[in-house]
């Protein structure tokens, strides 16, 4: 079986600048006409890719030496605008699969969906990213550890610190982000929560 | 201290705090479209899980639903599978499906309130992120993801952190052809779009005290543009008289005890708030977009921002925002030419946002420029056909419209209603994004409804004012 605990992710690193990259940018939404996930991962990015190329510039997923990479480090307000759980679904699939996500700051369901799908979306200050960045930067084959317990973001001669809401860094450490099993277990109380409601199952 | 209707609504439906710290929180409504929902079905099949809730979950078909004509099958295979997919899980699991076949589609967020579904003091969540749209009644409305979709499916609840809550206050008289839509792009211009991470807005003052449910609507539905996940407006006689006699709302002696329970969720008079702003509502101008978030709007007649009047943090999304757009620093934007208009969406296709351009149309004589691209597209299918019935089709076609069917068409790129190229939209809906509109290049200017109609008429962005002799 699977370890759904997140304790240390460490892998190769991917970075990409700029603030309040949108969903619909992370994963276009001709993208959305399916009824599985599957095959997501190959267009992550993919417009924003595409006009760059057309430029004559490379978009960091499209680097040769970036393919491997789990960890990506973003900067402000990540995965804004749509709920579409198609955004991490598709950077989980892409290659081998973004495990975590350090930058400076998330868009709330944004945030939600990657904690629901196992993936720790942890926060570092403006320059403790930038930092990261640079070292990151200057060897792509440099591996990342991002410490859940320790709060720590640690490649080459880099320590970041990094933060998180205590309850969904709990939850991924003890494995418990599935939320399902939990919430079914509370059946009773759902019930009688809803009864004491004046409108469920009355009025409306 | 008082408590706000947020803490309120949030107490009455917390089952109990879970392990790690989060609430549980209960969901009274529950509203699914084809999109967000297929996955999350096929999730508890696996998982064998069942829904003990359907009653409390409805569906409706909007975002892959062409609008020139909504026949089955679809052209588009993949739109006909996942519609043929929300008819197979609604039909399994009990759910309530609006059906095109039965007039009862549209735009999720304009049919729940339609249908009296979106009420006070209460939980509403849906995979779509302008959920935040049913805050308008007094209800904790919000989006989530696909995974949670299926644990409202399988019990009814959430795990939620409780957020922070402001209140924005705009007082004042609005001055004639400034809208709902305005008022809202002027927040999030001030704000910013990551003002409301980690806050519910509560909307208050006179302004909103004066607003038309629909004009309310059009405010809560582009919270979530501000970075806020819900948005609300104490409920009060406006939305009672609008509930009234709806499909679902309660009948009898049913509707008095509701309104006494509506009543006691409304925000203490000293309830305690995290942070307060307050704006006047002459200040506000008719508002047009010109980047590529929705926080980066202008007056219609202001010059565009120069880079170097914003913090040095923004301005690469600043230069980002003008090479996409194509648009300098220190120009106009007022007579930038305009190839497509599109009057609809969640945010603008309810009945009164097509009534008033209606309004102007007829006294105004006026067309669309030839060689604009104009689409009016109803939120709903009601919406549709009332409009009908007052004539508002003539009206619109006579004037060089293409009146269409319902659904959320050009506002986001999964039907066959898109941008060409580097195409510019004036556009009623809700996001700006790069290529939100279908074309990887293709540009949006986000406005009021009368807006739209005002640059569809002159061939690219004008003062609606001027163009309807709206007198100030």
């Amino acid at each position: 079986m699977q370890d759904v605990k997140r304790t240390v992710i460490t892998g190769k690193a991917i970075s990409l600048d700029g603030n309040d990259i949108d969903t619909d940018r992370i994963i276009p939404a001709r993208f959305l006409r399916c009824v599985t996930f599957d095959d997501l991962g190959a267009h992550a990015f993919e417009d924003d890719r595409k006009q760059l190329a057309e430029k004559g510039k490379r978009h960091a997923f499209d680097d040769p030496s970036r393919q491997e990479a789990r960890v990506l480090v973003v900067d402000r307000n990540f995965g804004c605008g749509s709920s579409r759980e198609h955004a991490p679904q598709a950077l989980m699939r892409w290659n081998k699969g973004i495990a975590a996500i350090i930058g400076e700051s998330y868009a709330e369901i944004f945030f939600g969906n990657c904690v629901a799908l196992g993936v720790p979306c942890l926060t570092a200050t403006h320059d403790a990213i930038q930092e990261l960045k640079k070292e990151l930067a200057s060897d792509p084959a440099l591996e990342i550890s991002v410490d859940l317990e320790r709060k720590e973001a640690r490649a080459g001669k880099v320590r970041a610190a990094l933060s998180m809401p205590e309850g969904a860094r709990k939850q991924l450490l003890t494995g418990r982000w599935d939320s399902s099993t939990e919430l079914l277990e509370g059946k009773a109380a759902i019930a009688s929560t809803a009864k004491a409601l004046p409108y469920f199952g009355h009025w409306h | 201290m008082g408590k706000s209707l947020y803490d309120k609504v949030f107490e009455k439906h917390a089952v109990r705090q879970l392990q790690e710290g989060q609430y549980q929180l209960l969901m009274g409504l529950h509203l699914i479209h084809e999109v967000t929902s297929p996955q999350a079905f096929s999730m508890l099949r696996e998982r064998g899980l069942t829904v003990p809730y359907p009653e409390r979950t409805f569906a409706t078909c909007d975002h892959i639903i062409p609008t020139k004509s909504q026949l089955r099958p679809f052209q588009d295979e993949l739109a006909e599978q996942m519609l043929v997919e929300l008819e197979k899980n609604c039909a399994q699991y009990g759910i309530r499906y609006l059906s095109p076949k039965k007039g009862e589609q549209g735009i999720v967020h304009v049919v729940g309130p339609e249908l009296g579904l979106t009420q006070p003091g209460t939980t509403v969540c849906c995979g779509d992120s302008h959920t935040s749209t049913h805050g308008a009644f007094g209800a904790i409305a919000f989006g989530i993801g696909t995974t949670q979709v299926r644990d409202v499916l399988a019990t009814q609840t959430l795990a939620m952190d409780k957020l922070k809550v402001r209140r924005i206050e705009v007082n004042g008289k609005l001055r004639p052809g400034v809208y709902a839509k305005d008022v809202v792009l002027y927040v999030i211009q001030q704000l910013g779009v990551q003002g409301g991470m980690g806050y519910a807005y509560e909307f208050g003052g006179t302004v909103f005290d004066a607003f038309t449910m629909e004009e309310r609507m059009t405010v809560c539905n582009m919270s979530i543009e501000g970075g806020a996940r819900c948005g609300y407006v104490n409920p009060d006689a406006t939305t009672y008289a609008y509930l009234k006699d709806r499909e679902y709302s309660p009948k009898g002696a049913a509707w008095e005890q509701a309104v006494k329970y509506w009543d006691s969720m409304r925000s203490d008079a000293d309830a305690a708030y995290d942070h307060i702003v307050q704006y006047r509502a002459q200040d506000i101008e008719p508002m047009v977009t010109w980047g590529i978030t929705p926080a980066q709007s202008t007056a219609v007649n202001a010059k565009l921002p120069q880079a170097s009047s914003f913090a040095e943090g923004d301005r690469p999304l600043i230069e980002e925002a003008y090479q996409y757009m194509g648009f300098t620093p220190g120009a106009a934007l007022a007579g930038q030419k305009i190839d497509v208009a599109f009057i609809g969406s969640c945010t603008n296709g309810r009945f009164s946002d097509f009534e008033e351009v209606v309004k102007h149309l007829k006294a105004s004589g006026k067309k669309v420029k030839p060689g604009v691209r104009a689409l009016v597209v109803p939120g709903s299918q009601k919406v549709r056909e009332r409009m009908i019935e007052a004539g508002f089709d003539k009206v619109f076609t006579e004037a060089g419209f293409e009146f269409r069917e319902a659904g959320c068409s050009m506002c986001l790129a999964m039907n066959p209603d898109k941008l060409v190229g580097r195409e510019l939209c004036a556009s009623s809906s809700n996001r700006n994004f790069k290529g939100r509109q279908g074309s990887p290049t293709g540009r949006t200017l986000l406005m009021s409804p009368v807006m739209v109609a005002a640059a569809a008429i002159s061939g690219g962005v004008a003062d609606a004012r001027e163009v309807f002799a709206i007198k100030s």
